[in-house]
């Protein structure tokens, strides 16, 4: 394989094996605390670690065993926050890796100025970062981390704290340079607009472990943790002994009694109250609290006409239900038979 | 100032105090000033053992500043950067001097470098090189009572300057060394720089740890203060005019100083920009 392999396990945060092929995108997804930077964080060799727990390869070259220092390994970081130097110009800024790994001053400028002008802000070349937007300073970083080379490219929640216009088209621009990019990218983000629109391939991660692993379209599709189903928006539920059922917010019925099955077409329903209730899109989206054994809480997209035929309004008790036909059953326990173990089938 | 009006007026208990602080400060300065014999501090100025006093302060207060850069940023790194075993006693052991009596530190000094001390003795023997009452033993002492503050403000400049840059810059390839010349350095300067002039106001005012470990003697180890006192035990008159033109040299330099660097704030985090 000569895209990435590693296996990492960092006692008390983190257990995970990645892989990834060269030109990929892997998207990595997870609630705050999961592992998300620290994965990212092992692979660029920033966590104390000997090659017993963690081991690392990337382009068929292994990073652990002997352990590589960070600046031995070739890889482009973007931390959360952009960490531009604070002193330097943009220029000097995404000249530093180049200079540093001895790249001659003028070589090393030239270079910086093309990598600028490709991210769109060539002309920003003399700046200092105080002196940049958030977005601005996004593509200095990811020019900096761009301009060494790379063979992995690591981005830490890209998109973070830019305003919604200014990370839509930085997505964009992104999404066509990582196109073009021959290395392997690890994106860290909160976002499934990221994960679907950048990713080639997602990760899950919850409590340190991998909990579900794919492509974007299947991971959104019959998402296996509530975190990425309400990253998707898609509602999530237990659903026989050891399956899950998910359907879409719009697929959910309210009503103010209990529903009454017709022959033929069995419902899901739950009873519960009203917690919340938003605009969204052309109606409205309620969020039900449910009570008994059902999920912790359900999305439901209704008109706003019903809404008011309905007093839906927070605390107010109501039945949801879903139609059968709505509805993705699948098997839960895969993730665990997916999870390839530490260190087993390393290589392949 | 008018929204600090509406939290009321500052009470009396805070203010009074702080009042009679300032005219505890001010009142000996404003006597000297007034005490100063101004028509003879031109031809003061001119006489050869004030000039030699004055230049051999500048000298070893700037020589000091010196050992101070090239000693106290590597160790002032070491203690903000590398987790070492005994970290801590390390730390402790470099604040002592800072409660130091001046004069314990000279004797301490004699011990250790004079002619026959712990250190000085070896090298008496070996090489014949006596440290004790020189100009060199003159810079010697500065640099033991001021490297503390220099190296307690250096430090907490490094740290405030965090490590995140550390890893960015190691990330992208960079050295220890280079990560060091060219993030760390920059980022803690105005630390350098305020420890520096610390350091140095130190220095120049030193006098205790100087007569006692190099003496008092013209032209060789009699700086601005021992020279101010071997003229005060003589003509306490005289020494006024003295006291003036070390005072007038220290705020001056303050003065110029101040603007530049010595109101810079806190050094810059990873994910904040600092615009210059």
């Amino acid at each position: 394989m000569s895209g990435l392999v590693a296996d990492l396990d960092v006692p008390g945060r983190l257990r995970a094996a990645v892989r990834a092929e060269e030109g990929d995108v892997l998207v990595v997804v997870g609630p705050n605390g999961s592992g998300k930077t620290t994965l990212l964080r092992c692979l660029a060799g920033l966590l104390p670690g000997g090659p017993a727990e963690v081991a690392v390869a990337v382009g068929g070259r292994c990073w652990t065993s002997p352990l590589l220092l960070p600046r031995d390994r070739r890889v482009g970081y973007v931390v959360q926050g952009q960490a531009l130097f604070p002193h330097l110009d943009a220029r000097e800024n995404v000249a530093f890796g180049l200079r540093a790994r001895g790249v001659e001053r003028r070589a090393a400028r030239d270079r910086a100025d093309a990598e600028l002008e490709r991210l769109g802000v060539g002309h920003l070349a003399e700046r200092r970062p105080g002196e940049l937007s958030g977005g601005q300073a996004q593509r200095v970083a990811i020019a900096r981390a761009l301009a060494t080379d790379p063979e992995l490219l690591l981005l830490d929640e890209p998109f973070a704290g830019l305003d919604v216009g200014v990370a839509a088209t930085l997505r964009v621009e992104l999404a066509r340079h990582l196109a073009t990019y021959g290395g392997t990218t690890v994106l860290v983000t909160h976002d499934a607009v990221d994960a679907l629109a950048l990713g080639t391939r997602m990760l899950v991660l919850e409590d340190g472990r991998v909990a579900q692993e794919g492509t974007p379209a299947e991971v959104a599709a019959r998402p296996r943790t509530d975190h990425v189903a309400r990253l998707v928006g898609l509602n999530l539920v237990p659903a026989g002994p050891a399956g899950l059922a998910a359907f879409r917010p719009s697929a959910v019925t309210l009503s103010p009694g209990a529903p009454t099955a017709p022959s033929g077409s069995a419902r899901l329903r739950w009873r519960g109250r009203v917690e919340q209730v938003v605009p969204y899109g052309d109606g409205v989206r309620v969020s039900v609290r449910t009570s008994g054994d059902g999920p912790d809480a359900l999305l439901a997209d209704v008109t706003a006409a019903a809404v008011a035929e309905l007093g839906l309004h927070p605390g107010v008790e109501v039945w949801a239900s879903a139609k059968e036909t709505a509805v993705t059953r699948y098997p839960a326990g895969a993730a665990d038979d997916a999870a390839p173990t530490l260190r087993s089938g390393h290589g392949d | 100032m008018s929204d600090r009006a509406t939290l009321g007026r500052p009470p009396a208990l805070l203010w009074v105090p702080a009042a009679l602080a300032v005219v505890f400060l001010a009142v000996p300065l404003l006597a000297l000033v007034l005490a100063t014999p101004w028509s003879s501090l031109l031809a003061d100025l001119r006489s050869p053992d004030v000039l030699a006093a004055l230049r051999l302060s500048a000298q070893t207060s700037l020589a000091t500043v010196v050992a101070c850069l090239v000693l106290g940023t590597p160790l002032a790194w070491v203690l903000a950067r590398v987790d070492f075993p005994g970290r801590g006693l390390v730390r402790a052991l470099v604040t002592v001097p800072l409660v130091l009596p001046p004069v314990v530190a000279g004797v301490a000094l004699i011990a250790a470098l004079g002619r026959s001390g712990l250190v000085g003795g070896p090298l008496d023997a070996a090489t014949g090189l006596t440290l004790p009452f020189t100009t060199a033993a003159v810079v010697v002492a500065h640099t033991f009572v001021s490297l503390p503050f220099y190296v307690i403000s250096v430090e907490g400049a490094l740290r405030s300057a965090g490590e995140g840059f550390d890893e960015v810059a190691a990330g992208l390839g960079a050295t220890r060394w280079y990560t060091f010349r060219r993030v760390t350095l920059p980022l803690a300067l105005p630390g350098v720089v305020a420890g520096s002039v610390l350091a140095w106001a130190r220095s120049l005012g030193e006098f205790g740890a100087t007569v006692t470990f190099a003496g008092n003697y013209p032209g060789t180890t009699q700086t601005m203060p021992s020279r101010i006192y071997a003229v005060y035990l003589a003509d306490p008159e005289a020494a006024r005019t003295l006291a003036m033109i070390l005072l007038l040299v220290s705020v001056g330099v303050l003065a110029l100083l101040r603007n530049r660097w010595l109101t810079t704030g806190a050094a810059p985090r990873v994910g904040t920009g600092v615009v210059a």
